[in-house]
């Protein structure tokens, strides 16, 4: 094929390059900016408001929507769901750079970002919930990667020592487990140390639990939601196990998230009961209170529990959809809308537009990185050579293809 | 795998050991802060809002000039908080119901007994002396900014505008000056020309304040804050107006910040402990399920290949014992019939 066609012939300047070329150029300037002018030349942060959307969006929406890769390999590994299985490298995939992005963006937000790692090398502050967040994402970051890896492992054909950390699956997924059911709880926990400054209707002593508990959800309806992306712009990259296990992944992780969501609208209300918070329903903040857990759990559960009973897998992504936009308004609620609401409007923070360039920076810079692996590494596929090395599952997947028992 | 299981578990626990910390939270400890810790004595019928702290502070401490200079007293038209080139700013509040006319009151570190800084810092920056300042440490921050969500009294600021080397800025009690023997007194307290500062051992500070209640009745209210608020304060306030009048919250409690987290983080060496248990557990339960499955199913094949083979097995005596009786039969027919026609045949060929 040496005469190749100059319609078809290979451009750097597609409609896609194009845009996250200029979207990586404008984060570059910023970051430049920001790395020599302070984040006051960058951000609408002030002594009020020293926490902006990099905390809430990059931090707090950015580990919660990572989820997806310690419940869907709990799922499969630790519950013995299998026919979750293919579901579990994009998952980790997603989470593994999910969590990276997380700690890359603090680098820009924390004053000095090559202290990172002094909580747990030079003076540890065990009193502190940060703490345990830091230690928690720190270590779930080596767990992810090393969960990640053997995909990469794969790809470059290092048999040896990808058959070694195959092996070390369960331990790790348990650890897994262990490590997020801290820091996911514990991101909540950050803001019982500001009763004063935190809405009530928002603070609550159950705040961890109900991050936990969303999370859960949060992660169930990533996967589903970026399983459908990934369907329409990855197709040719899946295989066959993956594809026939897809409607069954969907409908599966659906009736799971309407089960989480239905448990968390409970507890949201038993919290609300519990500090007696009723009458601030009626007001301003009561009313966008409603919209969160009526438009944004309980709406979500519903749909959920509809799409499974009818198989009907455009609902599950309409569900999916509106599960991730509630936990990101969670998420937003508890750390921007409702926090120091006692402050008059002047004194409160609306990000810049360069905190969101580097957001949008940040989300671009996974989307290259979760690309180029999806292209290039065995995750929407089982990579010829290791499916024999595969435990006992994937005959059991070839036997019965269709495992949509609900 | 049971060895290691064991081995990972024992990791877990030394872990949780080594990290985990006393959980005060259910306990009966009350911290009523070092004995004969120094405080300040802040009395706002005594202020005048002449500003004259908020230079003693800054000169003390050397920090940046002000944008507009500290006699101009119509910044204070202006409600404002302290920030990263102040560590005190006093504010004038008009308009108080029952007060004859402004009243001023000082702001900047309160030195909780329990910090809520100090509980929040993941690198243990801040440190309460036992002479009763909050101190910050430049050289482990990494300028996370959690101190000053974690703060009540809105206190902490942060150098924005430096690139590489943002600090922590807060009053220090001048904690470094008087113990280097630079000072006797606190910067604001030295510069304050009506005594509406008294620096102290906190326990006289409220000794001092009572005596004031006594001596002119009617003239305040006759409560001292800081006393309990958020579990007590080295900086004390006390005022001829509600508090809440001149910016101090009364909606704070009087719980010390790290007992809002404690319960919380108390949870984490259980969790640590208790989840391995669970999820080897449901582990080994669906594992367990699908072994026997397996064994069901197993059984129930053997079974039905049993069955089967036995009822092939007696359809195939039968058909043999059927075949046989019926060549049997065939064959005592035919014999019969042979003897028959035997025994007529010379008959028949006779005629």
């Amino acid at each position: 094929m040496s005469h190749e066609n100059p319609a078809v012939k290979k451009t750097w300047f597609t409609p896609f390059n194009m845009v996250v070329g200029f979207i990586l150029l404008v984060g570059a300037v910023i970051t430049i900016l920001r790395f020599t002018k302070g984040l006051g030349a960058v951000t609408n942060l002030d002594d009020n408001n020293p926490w902006g959307i990099w905390i809430s969006f990059d931090l707090l929406c950015g580990v919660a929507l990572a989820a997806g890769g310690y419940t869907t390999s709990a799922a499969c590994y630790v519950f013995g769901l299998k026919r979750y299985h293919s579901a579990v490298r994009p998952a980790i995939l997603t989470a593994f750079l999910g969590y990276a992005l997380v700690v890359f963006a603090l680098h820009y937000d924390v004053g000095r970002p090559w202290r990172l790692p002094y909580p747990f090398f030079v003076q540890s502050g065990p009193t502190s919930v940060l703490f345990e967040v830091g230690l928690c994402v720190f270590l779930y970051l080596n767990v992810l990667f090393l969960e990640w890896s053997p995909s990469a492992l794969e790809w470059l054909g290092y048999k040896k020592l990808r058959n070694v950390i195959v092996k070390l699956t369960l331990g790790l997924t348990i650890f897994g487990v262990i490590l997020s059911t801290m820091h996911q709880s514990s991101l909540g926990a950050l803001y019982l140390i500001a009763p004063s400054k935190l809405h009530p209707l928002w603070y609550s002593s159950y705040l961890p639990v109900f991050f936990f508990v969303s999370s859960i959800a949060a992660g169930l309806s990533m996967v589903i939601f970026e399983g459908t992306l990934s369907h329409r712009y990855m197709h040719h990259k899946m295989d066959e196990t993956y594809l026939s296990e897809h409607d069954g992944v969907t409908l599966g992780f659906a009736k799971a998230a309407s089960l989480v969501l239905a448990g968390y609208f409970f507890i949201k209300v038993v919290g609300l009961a519990l500090d007696n918070n009723w009458h601030y329903l009626l007001t301003g903040y009561g009313l966008w209170y409603l919209v969160e857990l009526l438009g944004f759990v309980a709406l979500p559960a519903f749909l959920y529990a509809m799409s499974v009973r009818e198989q009907n897998l455009k609902l599950v992504r309409w569900g999916a959809v509106l599960t991730v936009l509630g936990i990101v308004l969670n998420r937003f609620n508890v750390s921007q809308v409702a926090f120091n609401w006692h402050l008059p409007s002047a004194a409160r923070y609306f990000p810049s537009w360069m905190e969101v360039a580097i957001s949008i920076f940040v989300v671009t810079v996974g989307l290259v990185i979760f690309r180029f692996i999806t292209t290039n590494m065995p995750i929407f596929y089982e990579h010829p050579e290791f499916k024999e090395h595969e435990p006992v599952e994937l005959t059991e997947h070839e036997l019965k293809p269709h495992p949509q028992s609900f | 795998m049971l060895r290691r299981q064991f081995l990972g578990l024992l990791g877990a626990t030394a872990a949780c050991a080594a990290l985990g910390k006393p959980a005060q939270a259910a306990g009966t400890k009350h911290f009523a802060g070092y004995p004969g810790s120094n405080g300040v004595l802040f009395d706002a019928t005594r202020c005048i809002g002449c500003r004259r702290c908020e230079a003693g502070c800054n000169q003390v401490n050397g920090l940046p000039a002000p944008d507009r200079p500290f006699d101009d007293l119509s910044v204070l038209d202006q409600k404002r908080r302290t920030n990263a080139k102040s560590y005190t700013v006093v504010n004038r509040y008009d308009n108080i119901p029952g007060a004859a006319g402004p009243v001023y009151r000082k702001t900047q570190c309160n030195h909780c007994l329990e910090p809520a800084c100090a509980s929040a810092c993941f690198v243990a920056a801040f440190t309460k002396t036992p002479q009763g300042a909050v101190t910050w440490d430049e050289t482990v921050c990494v300028g996370c900014r959690y101190c000053m969500i974690a703060c009540p009294f809105e206190i902490p600021t942060y150098e924005y505008n430096e690139p590489l080397t943002p600090r922590v800025m807060k009053c220090t009690m001048c904690y470094p000056q008087i113990t280097s023997g630079k000072l006797r007194v606190p910067g604001c307290v030295g510069a304050c020309p009506t005594e509406a500062l008294v620096y102290g051992s906190r326990a006289e500070l409220l000794q001092v304040a009572r005596e004031r209640f006594h001596a002119h009745p009617g003239r305040y209210i006759n409560q001292i804050y800081g006393e309990r608020e958020m579990g007590g304060t080295n900086w004390l306030y006390i005022s001829g107006v509600p508090f809440r009048e001149i910016g101090l919250r009364e909606d704070l409690g009087v719980t010390p910040a790290p007992e809002l987290t404690s319960g919380a983080l108390a949870a984490v060496p259980i969790v640590a402990s208790v989840w391995p248990v669970l999820l080897l557990g449901i582990y080994a339960v669906s594992k367990a399920r699908d072994r026997v499955a397996k064994e069901e199913t197993k059984a129930a094949v053997a079974a039905a290949v049993a069955k089967a083979q036995a009822e092939a097995q007696t359809k195939l005596a039968k058909t043999k014992a059927d075949a046989e009786a019926q060549m049997k039969t065939a064959i005592e027919r035919e014999v019969k019939k042979a003897l028959e026609e035997a025994a007529q045949g010379p008959t028949e060929g006779g005629e």
